[in-house]
């Protein structure tokens, strides 16, 4: 059974089609990534899986449960956990801090329990804080831990993004073209974090705008374009898929 | 330094936690300098100081709604109102124990606080600020017009002070004193709110509402709650206002104190921690100070507050970081 089972997924705004019957199974496990020229819906496809936009018809399906209607949040702790093409950070806290907040699902306590600070809570904390600073190490970013998160370099932003959505302990990582705003070089690490993520274990969807990221680590890709599925398959055989030349390598129509 | 932490070798877990500067640590102390300060020289000036450490109490509330979760309301006076009027009531009608009424007055306003928030947060920006303003408003007019109730513009005299068991505060020293250790009490309680779980999901709301609800927070679970809580202060504050002064009126918990209490945030700082009680203190000691220019007295104050707003647009207490572009070292 697919980890995401998206089923006829469909987005209409107004008289524009954003979405138009889209079928998605991503396998538990899978490195998956969805590409598309701009304005493809990516975005809106991807909100649509995470709780954060209305679907018009069709349905998603996540770990064997509907979640078509369901609530951003509730999405989330079910460990469907997303990063933004928009990096928001939490402003005002330190590094550290926005990855501890990431902490929320997989810790539990309330006002009460902040209050009366029992054992488990104040060991709770502790974890927290260790839990952070292994993922911080583990982005690249542990020499930063108290510093403004909002003073990072854009780069770092996305990193950090990516480190506090890996601390819900999501099953499906979903990442907004993480490497938007990228140079060569911080791609490269990100592309290495992206797999490291997966190889441990956590399922990644992943959009990107950027060809050559996404056919170099992903297993399976999708392609998009103006609102449809165009085609799916390995990297080579998208490489090779001529409508997605077509649509998308080969005459590029991209709006400056 | 702690076994548990076996991948990165980091300092303890523990002792890393929001931590006051050097400024801040300073500020404290010179407002409590003042208050020692007043408590020594006594007369007109414990009255200055009584008010602001209850202006204090319901500004930490205040920071919890506006400061970490970034919301804005302009009508926390409202729950002060039934706090005050809680009080009042109660012991004066009733001769209730102040305590006990202080707290009853305060599940009032908490549990109104939830009824009224529930539908209201649904409102962001502009727009909450202008339902909390009317709310504070409609208040006010409760409070005038109910009469029967509150006894209108008369108001309510001859309000005992605050003790416990029979015990009563009478002098004015022991009543700030006391005030003051309420305002530690309130201080503690809301750092152990703000640096937890609970907290720190506020603090991500205020920072951005889909990266939170991205996260697994219940965004308007967590506001509702902020609101409460500074519904809750605010309520402890007016029932401390009515036990101090002894007499309230509707004026009292007007729109007035709403904009008092906004002043004094957003000069401590709003969002940082002790940004409500700096600001309680220096801005009710402020226009004190100016008394001396006679009738410029409003204006020497606005021009200060406005000074203040421009060059130190997050408090006096982010004053220190202005002066230390590189933290680095201290990290």
């Amino acid at each position: 059974m697919p980890l995401l089972n998206v089923c006829g997924l469909t987005k209409r705004f107004g008289g524009l089609v954003a979405n138009n019957e889209i079928d998605l199974e991503v396998p538990q496990g899978s490195l998956f990534a969805v590409i598309g020229p701009n304005g493809a819906g990516k975005t809106t496809f991807f909100s649509m899986i995470s709780g954060f936009l209305g679907s018009t018809s069709g349905s998603i399906e996540f770990d064997g449960r509907d979640v078509t209607r369901v609530r951003q949040d509730q999405i989330a702790a079910m460990g469907l956990v997303r990063t933004f093409q928009l990096v928001q950070l939490f402003k005002g806290m330190s590094v550290i801090e926005n990855v501890e907040v990431g902490c929320h699902l997989a810790t539990r306590g309330g006002v009460a329990a902040s209050l009366l600070r029992p054992a488990w809570f104040r060991k709770q904390e502790i974890e927290v804080r260790e839990r952070a600073h292994e993922l911080l190490d583990f982005v690249g970013l542990g020499s930063q831990a108290e510093q403004d998160a909002e003073l990072l370099p854009y780069g770092q932003q996305r990193l950090l993004e990516v480190a506090r959505a890996l601390a819900s302990k999501p099953k499906l990582l979903l990442l907004d073209e993480p490497a938007a705003g990228l140079n060569t070089q911080e791609t490269e690490s990100l592309a290495r974090i992206i797999q490291k993520i997966n190889a441990q274990g956590t399922t990644v969807l992943l959009i990107e705008h950027d060809v050559g990221l996404v056919t170099r680590i992903a297993h399976r890709i999708a392609v998009l374009d103006f609102g449809r599925k165009i085609a799916e398959g390995t990297p080579d055989e998208i490489k090779a898929h001529p409508e997605v030349i077509a649509a998308y390598l080969g005459v590029e129509e991209e709006n400056a | 330094m702690t076994s548990l932490s076996i991948t990165s070798p980091k300092p303890a877990a523990r002792a890393a936690r929001a931590r006051l500067d050097w400024f801040q640590i300073g500020l404290l102390a010179v407002c409590g300098l003042l208050t020692t300060g007043a408590l020594i020289y006594g007369g007109y000036l414990l009255t200055v100081f009584q008010l602001a450490m209850i202006y204090g109490i319901f500004c930490i509330g205040l920071n919890f709604f506006m400061g970490y979760t970034g919301q804005a309301s302009f009508g926390q006076n409202a729950f002060a109102c039934i706090g005050g009027y809680g009080s009042a009531i109660l012991c004066v009608q009733y001769g209730w124990e102040p305590a006990l009424a202080l707290i009853a007055s305060m599940v009032v306003a908490g549990v109104a606080a939830l009824l009224i928030g529930y539908p209201t947060l649904r409102l962001r920006g502009h727009y909450l600020a202008m339902a909390t303003f009317s709310l504070g408003l409609i208040t006010y007019d409760i409070s005038i017009q109910w009469t029967s109730l509150t006894q209108g513009y008369m108001g309510y005299a001859g309000i005992p002070p605050l003790g416990i068991a029979g015990f009563e505060i009478e002098s004015e020293r022991w009543k700030l004193v006391a005030l003051a250790a309420l305002l530690g009490f309130a201080f503690w309680i809301s750092q152990r709110m703000r640096d937890s779980r609970f907290g720190r999901g506020l603090r991500a709301i205020s920072g951005s509402e889909n990266g939170a609800a991205a996260l697994g927070i219940r965004v308007p679970r967590f506001k509702l709650i902020a609101f409460v809580i500074a519904a809750l202060y605010a309520s402890a504050a007016g029932s401390l206002f009515a036990h101090t002064v002894g007499f309230i009126s509707p004026e009292v918990f007007g729109p007035q104190m709403a904009i008092i209490t906004f002043t004094m945030l957003y000069v401590g700082g709003v969002g940082t921690m002790i940004g409500p009680i700096v600001g309680a203190i220096v801005a009710s000691v402020l226009p004190e100070i100016f008394r001396s220019v006679g009738k410029f007295q409003d204006i020497a104050y606005a021009v200060v507050l406005l000074g203040m707003l421009i060059y130190a647009p997050k408090g006096l207490s982010s004053l220190g970081k202005l002066f230390r572009p590189r933290k680095k070292e201290e990290a």
